[in-house]
Formats: structure tokens, sequence, C-alpha cells
């Protein structure tokens, strides 16, 4: 390996040596702040790293591991939606468990299992960041609140996961058994020779795709998604909500491409039905919830519905371009909107309650007294919904875009099926919020750090602009794009 | 440039408003009114310093004021493209002074959060007014959805008792149908850009794009949709007399008055001339849909109740006439179309104006519980008679010129539909005298206190009054702005008639 390889990593090894140099300082010394300061640090100097590997891209480093601008793209967006996530969890913990620090160690673990899988290229990469990411989750459930509910959500994840890995780990087996390979880009030929009738790629194929739909939360893999985001911390829930459900994609997005998986119709075919059964399900489901963690876990499950859609259009080479662009897109607005939605249940949890602020009458009234978060809120559920001037309908319009490029009517239809049911219960929320004061009795005081306020400004601004003014991000990926391709 | 500070002193008054209200509770009226009055101002200004000689752009005719292009995301060819012709700047006319208008009825009504009252009101305002400009089908389509965030606010926090079930109605039927519009956009650019060889979303671009018959077809009726949602044509009308009745009077006075309008802006400007082959194919059951819209609303403005009600119904029922004067598609009943949309947003703001100051005073809508009030307050009694009237089409008052040339249009074209359709001219008379009777005659309730209108409501009537008798005794000058635009349009399609029609009164002249 030479200075260019490790450029390259630079995210993975700024994330690596934070973690260690946290994990001694927790040892010497706990202090919260000082514990949160370093994990913010890490990950914003991981990110920025991002602009000094830009140069050494792309390059494969060890058979492992692509750096290229994809990965460095979505590496610098898992560390910041990190870094927001530890800033907006600080007041959380400190009301809840007492020894907290493990919070961060856990958390930038995690993120480096996120990062890994941006630059995976080989199935022992997928598997190793998928874990690595996965068992700090398992973890980060369970530890902040020691109470009954995360417990059992960290249990069920734990189970339900661990058997979804075990199932994928055999599907990899099996490939590599039919291909003689576990390199992404040598895979694809191998698998079409293979290809002919070839009952063992079937049943890899099969077991490969729940297992990632498991991930990713796909209908009918999906029946653990409320359960463990109602059961984990809020905070958790935003990350596992977004930055976990994009790595996967993203992986995923880069196995489609290395190996062509595009050209099997079959699958095509099985992620068109996961897609269908994905929006509709999800946004019906969504709709019964009073709790709006379980809402926004229904929600997700729609919109991972959503967004493999661009995995179906991708497989016309006419539009491919169109659809890993409208993908990646719609990634960053998802991520950037959820971790801003979770970022208020944290906030609105952080204050001395048992239990967390998060059922629909939680919120009422709080545009009165809480005119920021409140905002925060509102810009975030519409981005949701998919209304202009949020980054979330500038997602949706590119994937509109692809999907009518490649006149794929039917998933069409189910997005807007699924819109229009979605719009009922994001509007819902803001209903509730907008209720005035004398209707309601609770009035839960988020806490307002100029940090806190400083970033949710933030989340608000980048929400806006990546709705207002989309050509700057749109030029660069369509510029990254023909480079990956 | 003209337009955008146009929209950007609404933007910005709405935020003005908010900020008002920290130094004192009624400033953010005044700054509301100011706001409009200075937009109003900044408007006649521009147009009376344009040059005589009108624009042309692309095929769409030489009707144009005002043209703007601002390059906005080239990724898409998605610009920033505001033009203005004689169509538009009667309608952001309207727009404003009906603001003016819902400014004036909610001066005394609203005590919660004055200044957020205000600025949602102003942002409407600024939507519908983007509406009406935008020529990138892009941004038409943002101003389309942006205007409901307002809207939807101004019914769910200030609303009336069932407010979340109306506000959540309206938003979903106009978003829903929004989306299905999103898509027809996008299937439109991306045939078109197939054809070109590069993406545009510009209205003029657009323009003669030819599609297949089938995809015309379906397109066009993902636009139809969500034009006559918002109109709102039978049978998508659902959502209205629900907003209307939980809306405060400001609410009211905006969605009948210019909402409602969007949408048959977006048929006359959008739907039709993009798609002529099967707006052709589709008029006859367009013009059905509208001649039953005027039949169904009349029939359901009888039987309600809810003064509101009432008044949302006949709404439906004049907007079924618009409906049929732009699918007639000939001289006449396009300019029938065009007054129709301007008288009915007077009469129809006056009318909810009467119905919000009723329940501010009785604190209900139930006309049975009214009765008698002409003897406690005679002014009110005698603006509402003049504007259940002007609703019920007297001569001599703007409804009655707008609906007479829808008529006499459309006999051109369909006489058997129009027969039906003159029917509902009965029908309002039946409901407005109704309305007056329920509400203002029969014995009065004793020792009720009942103010009556302030000088404050009577000037805003009375400067209702004098539009809609203008409007009724010379309806030329809307005609003569409106002219310009209707020729072009009928350049670009020049009948909906499958064959020649074969009654020939064309000749009518008035």
């Amino acid at each position: 390996m030479n200075a260019a390889d490790f450029y390259s990593l630079a995210p993975l090894l700024i994330l690596a040596g934070g973690a260690t140099i946290l994990m001694l300082q927790i040892a010497f010394r706990r202090d919260i702040k000082l514990t949160s300061a370093l994990t913010v640090a890490t990950l914003v100097a991981a990110a920025f790293s991002i602009i000094g590997a830009d140069d050494n891209v792309p390059r494969f480093v060890t058979p492992l591991l692509r750096a290229d601008h994809l990965a460095l793209v979505f590496s610098g967006l898992f560390c910041l939606a990190a870094a927001v996530t530890s800033i907006l969890s600080i007041d959380y913990l400190r009301q809840r468990g007492d020894e907290p620090e493990e919070f961060f160690l856990l958390l930038i673990l995690s993120t480096l299992g996120a990062c890994v899988l941006a630059y995976a290229a080989h199935l022992a990469s997928l598997l190793l960041g998928l874990e690595l990411m996965s068992i700090s989750l398992y973890a980060l459930i369970a530890y902040p609140d020691k109470t009954k509910l995360p417990l059992e959500a960290a249990i069920k994840y734990l189970v339900l996961s661990g058997a979804a890995t075990a199932t994928m780990l055999f599907g990899f087996a099996l490939l590599y058994g039919t291909t003689g390979t576990m390199q992404f880009a040598a895979m694809g030929d191998q698998l079409v020779d293979a290809h002919a009738g070839s009952a063992v790629l079937l049943v890899a194929a099969v077991m490969v795709v729940s297992g990632l739909g498991f991930k990713l939360s796909l209908v009918p893999f999906h029946m653990w998604t409320p359960d463990v985001y109602d059961g984990a911390p809020a905070p958790v829930t935003g990350f596992l909500a977004s930055v976990s459900k994009a790595a996967v994609f993203v992986a995923l997005l880069r196995w489609f491409l290395a190996s062509d998986l595009f050209r099997f119709d079959i699958l095509i075919d099985s992620i068109s039905l996961l897609a269908i059964f994905s929006m509709l399900a999800g946004n019906i489901l969504a709709l019964l919830q009073s709790n709006i963690k379980r809402m926004l876990a229904y929600s997700s499950i729609a919109h991972m519905g959503y967004l493999v859609i661009i995995l179906v259009v991708g497989s016309n080479m006419d539009n491919r371009a169109l659809a890993i662009e409208a993908g990646m897109y719609y990634l960053i607005a998802y991520t950037v909107t959820t971790i801003a939605a979770f970022g208020l249940l944290t906030l609105l949890s952080s204050e001395g309650h048992h239990r967390e602020n998060v059922q629909l009458h939680d919120v009422s009234g709080l545009f009165w007294h809480q005119p920021l978060y409140a905002s925060l809120m509102m810009v975030a559920l519409l981005s949701l919904a998919g209304i202009p001037l949020t980054a979330g309908f500038i997602a949706k319009f590119y994937l509109i875009s692809a999907a009518v490029s490649d006149f794929r009517w039917v998933l069409l239809g189910s997005l807007v099926v699924g819109s229009g049911i979605g719009i009922y219960y994001y509007l819902r929320v803001i209903f509730y919020m907008t209720r005035k004061v004398e209707e309601h009795n609770n009035n839960p005081v988020a806490p307002g750090g100029w940090l806190v306020k400083a970033v949710s400004c933030a989340l608000i601004a980048s929400i806006l602009l990546l709705g207002t003014v989309p050509q700057p991000l749109m030029e660069y990926l369509r510029s990254i794009l023909q480079v990956v391709n | 440039m003209s337009l955008v500070i146009l929209i950007l002193i609404l933007l910005g008054g709405g935020l003005l408003a908010i900020f008002a209200q920290r130094m004192n509770e009624d400033m953010p009226r005044w700054v509301s009114l100011a706001t409009i009055v200075l937009a109003l101002v900044y408007l006649l200004g521009v147009v009376s310093n344009l040059p005589v000689e009108p624009l042309t752009i692309a095929d769409a005719g030489s009707s144009w004021l005002i043209h703007l292009k601002l390059e906005w995301i080239p990724r898409f060819g998605i610009s920033f493209e505001l033009a203005m012709d004689g169509l538009s700047l009667l309608l952001v006319v309207l727009t404003l002074l009906l603001g003016l208008i819902a400014v004036s009825s909610s001066w005394s009504e609203i005590n919660f959060k004055q200044g957020l009252f205000q600025a949602n009101l102003l942002w409407t305002l600024a939507g519908v007014t983007g509406v009406f400009l935008a020529m990138d089908l892009f941004l038409f389509f943002l101003f389309w959805e942006v205007m409901l965030i307002p809207m939807y606010l101004l019914i769910a926090i200030w609303g009336h008792e069932n407010k979340a079930y109306a506000a959540m109605k309206f938003f979903i039927f106009t978003q829903f149908s929004g989306l299905l519009m999103l898509i027809s956009i996008v299937i439109l650019a991306w045939q078109a850009s197939l054809a070109n060889g590069s993406y545009s979303y510009s209205y003029f671009d657009l323009l003669g794009t030819t599609l297949n018959a089938k995809l015309e077809f379906w397109v066009m009726l993902g636009f139809f949709l969500a034009f006559t949602v918002k109109l709102p044509s039978f049978p998508f009308h659902t959502w209205l007399p629900d907003a209307h009745t939980q809306a405060p009077t400001a609410g009211s006075v905006l969605l009948a008055g210019i909402l409602l309008k969007t949408g048959a802006y977006g048929l006359l400007r959008i739907c039709i001339p993009l798609f002529p082959n099967a707006s052709m194919e589709f008029a006859p059951i367009a013009m059905a849909l509208g001649a039953a819209g005027v039949i169904y609303g009349a029939v359901l403005a009888f039987a309600q109740s809810d003064f509101k009600r009432l008044v949302a119904y006949s709404s439906v029922s004049h907007m079924g006439f618009v409906l049929l004067g732009l699918y007639a598609w000939n001289t006449l009943a396009l300019q029938g179309a065009v007054m129709q949309m301007v008288a009915h947003g007077v009469s129809t703001a006056a009318l909810f104006m009467m119905a919000g100051a009723i329940q501010q005073r009785l604190h209900t809508r139930d006309m049975h519980k009214m009765g008698g009030l002409w003897h406690n307050a005679p002014r009110m009694g005698a603006c509402a008679l003049f504007f259940a009237l002007a609703s019920l089409g007297l001569p001599g008052l703007g409804n009655f010129v707008a609906e007479f040339l829808v008529l006499i249009g459309l006999f051109a074209v369909q006489p058997w539909i129009t027969a039906v359709a003159a029917l509902g001219m009965v029908g309002a008379a039946i409901y407005a005298l109704w309305m007056m009777q329920l509400a203002f005659q029969g014995k009065p309730i004793e020792n009720r206190e009942f103010a009556d209108f302030g000088r404050r409501e009577m000037a805003t009537m009375a400067a209702m009054m004098v539009a809609l008798v203008w409007l009724g005794l010379y309806p030329q000058p809307v005609l003569d702005i409106a002219q310009p635009v209707l020729d072009s349009l009928q350049n670009i399609v020049p009948s909906l008639v499958s064959e020649a029609p074969t009654a020939d009164i064309a000749g009518v002249n008035l």
C-alpha cells in the first residue's frame, strides 16, 4: 500500500483511530462533554477528509475496498449524519443512563461499518461492514436506557438480524460455489455463464435478496422495523433509519453496478414486486399509527420502496445514469430529512421524562412554545411527503423522471397512491403541532443549547437548499457518475 | 424583474407581519393591508409604463406584456420563467383586490397569532400570483403546491369546530391530484425531450408537442383532474363545502375568490392548448361534467341549512359554467368563462364575508337559528339581498353577463347541454331567495343583540357592489383586456368541436 491508498481511505482510518482514542479516553476519565466533543471532532474530521482524498480516487485498495467518489460522498454524508446525531443526543443521554460515554464509541464504530459498506467491492467487505454496523447498533439500542422496551427491541433486532445475516451468508457461500469469486467486478460475467437454469444460483439469489431486503426493511421482510424503531432510543432510531439504510443501499448499488446485475430479469422483476409491496404496505400501515416513531418506521419502509425503483429503472442501459443519479440524490435527501425528523423526537424526549415523548399528543401545540423545533419537524415532514421547496420533492421528482423515462407505469402508480396516502399521516403530525395551547395540557420543554439550535437551523437550511438550489449537487453527482461508470 | 418583485413584496410582507406582532397586536393587519396596496400600486405602475407593442413569444401568440426567464435547474431544463398577459393581469389584479377584502373581513375576527395569520394570508396570495404568472411547468407546479400550505394552515389553525377534517380533506384532494399532474408534466417534458433532444419544462417549448393519441389522452387527464379538483367540478367537489365551512372568513374569501380560479386558469392556459386533440375528444365529457355540476350544485345548495355550505355549493354550480364555457371554446363562451371567473370571485367573496359577519355575531351558521336579521341589521340585509341577486344572475350585474355569454357560446356547440345548464339559473334563483328568506326575513328572535355593519364592512361591501354593477353594465374593459389572449389561444387551438356546428348562431353580437 502506498500513500495514495492511505489517503483514499482517510475517512475509515480517521474513524478507526478516533474510536481507539475514545476508548482510551473513556478508560481514563469519564466525562460526557469531553467524549462528545472528541466524537464530533472525529466525525467531522472524517467527513472533511474526503476533500483531501478526492485526488487519489478512483482506485482499488486491496481487492476488498474500492475507493471512488461514490464511496467518498456517502462516507462524508454518514459521518456528518453521525455528528448531528451525537450533538442532538447529548442532552438525551444526560437524562438517562449513568455512564453514557460508550454510546459515542458505539456510534463511531457503527459509522465506520457504514463507511466500509460505501467502499465495499467484495462480498467479504460487504459482510464486514454490515456486521460492524449492525452489532454496534444492537448495543446502541439497549445501551442508553436500561428499561424493558429498548432491551426488547435490541434482542429482537439481534435475533432477527442475526438470522438474516446467516441467511445472506449462506447465499454468499452458494454464490462463491457457483462463480468461484467474491469480487463484485468479477462475479457478473461468471453469473451469466452459470446462469442457465442453475437451481443453486436461484436459491442463492433468494437468500441474498431476503437478507438485504431485511436490512432495508422491504415488505415482506419488514416485520421487525416498527418494534425496533419504537423501542430504540430516539437518536439511535434516527441513525438506524437513515445511515444504516442508506449504507446498505449504497453497497447494493455498488454490487449491481459492478456485477451488472441489472441484466437478470427475474431479479429485477422480484425487486419491482418488493418495491410495490413496500410502497403500498408501508404507507397503509403508517396510517394506523399514533406513535410518531412507529409512523416514521412504516414511512421508512415506504421510502425504501420508492428508492429501489431506481434499481428497476437501471435495468435499461439508456436510463441507467439518470436512475443512479436519482437514487443518490434520493439517499442524500432521505438521510438529511430522517435525521431531522428523529432529531426533533430526541430533543422532545431530552428533558427528564421516564418515557419518550413520541405520541401524537406529545407534539400538540409545539408550534407555539418551540417554534424553531416545530419548524424543523414541519420542514422534515413536508420533505418526507415530497412537497415542493424541500429536498424530498426534488428527490421524488428525480425518481418520477427516472421511472417515466423507462415507462414503469405500475411502479409509478404505486408511487402516486403511496405518496397520496403518505400526505395524510405526515400532515396529521403538523396539525397536532399547530393545535392551540389550551387544547392540550402537557408541555414538553426541549432543551435549548446554542449548539442544538445551530444544528437545527443547519438541518432546516440544508433541507430547503437541497429543495430550491439542487443544481450544484446534481452536477456533482453527474460528474462523479461518469467516473464510477 | 417586475413580476419577481411583485411576488417578493407579498412574501416579504408576510415576514414583516410576523415581526410586526412583536411590536403591537394591531400592527400585522396594517402591515398586511399596506403590503397588498403596495403590490397593487406597483403592479399598476409597471403595467401603465409598458410599451404599447405587445411581446411575441414563440408560438404562443403576441399577447404577452412581460416576460422573464432565468436559468434555475439546467440539468432538467427547468427555468424560472414568469410571463404576464392580459388574462394573468386580470387574475392577478383580482387576486390582490380580493386579498384586500380578505384582510378587511378578518379585521376583527382573528385574535390568535394575528401576525402568523396575516403572513399565511399574504403567502397564499403570493402563491396564487405565482400560479397565474409561472410559464415553466415545473415552476407552475411548485407554486400550485406551495400555495396550499399556507391555505392549509389558515384552515387548520384558525378554522372552526371541524377544522382538522376539513383541512386534511382539502389538502389531500388537491395534493393527490397535483401528484397526477406532476407525473403528467414529467411525461410531457420527457416526450418533448425525446423529440427535441433537450430537456425543457417551458410552456412555450412544450406547446405543440405531439404525443401519440393514447398517451396524450392520459397525460391530458392528469392535468384535467388536477384542475377540475381545484375548480371544483362535479364529482370532485366534495372537499369544497367542508373546507369553506370550516375556514375562517378570510380563508373562505381566498378559497372561493381566487384559489378556485387557478383551476379554471390551468384548464384555459395549459390543459386545452397543450393537448388540443385529447381535449377535443374529451370535450363532451367535460361539458357533461360542467352541466352536471351546475345542476347538482344548485340542488345541493337548496338543501343546506348552513349558510356557508349553501354558498359553497353555489360555487360548485357557478364554476360549472366556467367548465362549460372553456370546453365550448368559442369566443363568446370563453369571454363568458373569464367574466364568470371575475364576477364569481367578487360575488362569492362578498357572500362569504356576509356569512363570516353573521357567524361572528350569532356564533352559528345555521340559517334556521337566524330569521329576521333584516329587522336587526338593515344594512346587512340590503347587502345580502344585493349579492344574493348577483349570485342568481340578475341582469345588470356581472354574473348575468358571464352566464349569458357562456350559454350563448355553448348553444352553438351543444344545444342540449345548454338547455340543461340553463336550468341551473332557475335553481340559483330558488336557493338564493331561500337563503334570503330563512336568514333575513321572517320573525326576528326577541331580545337579540345584533350589531349592524360598521363603516369598514360597509366600505368593503360597497366596493364589491360597485365592481359587480360595473361588470354588469359595462363589461367591455374586462373583455378587451382578455380578448388578445383568447384570440391567441384560439389560434393555437381553433376549435374543440370534432364536426362543424349544426346550429350556426355564431353571428350573434351583443
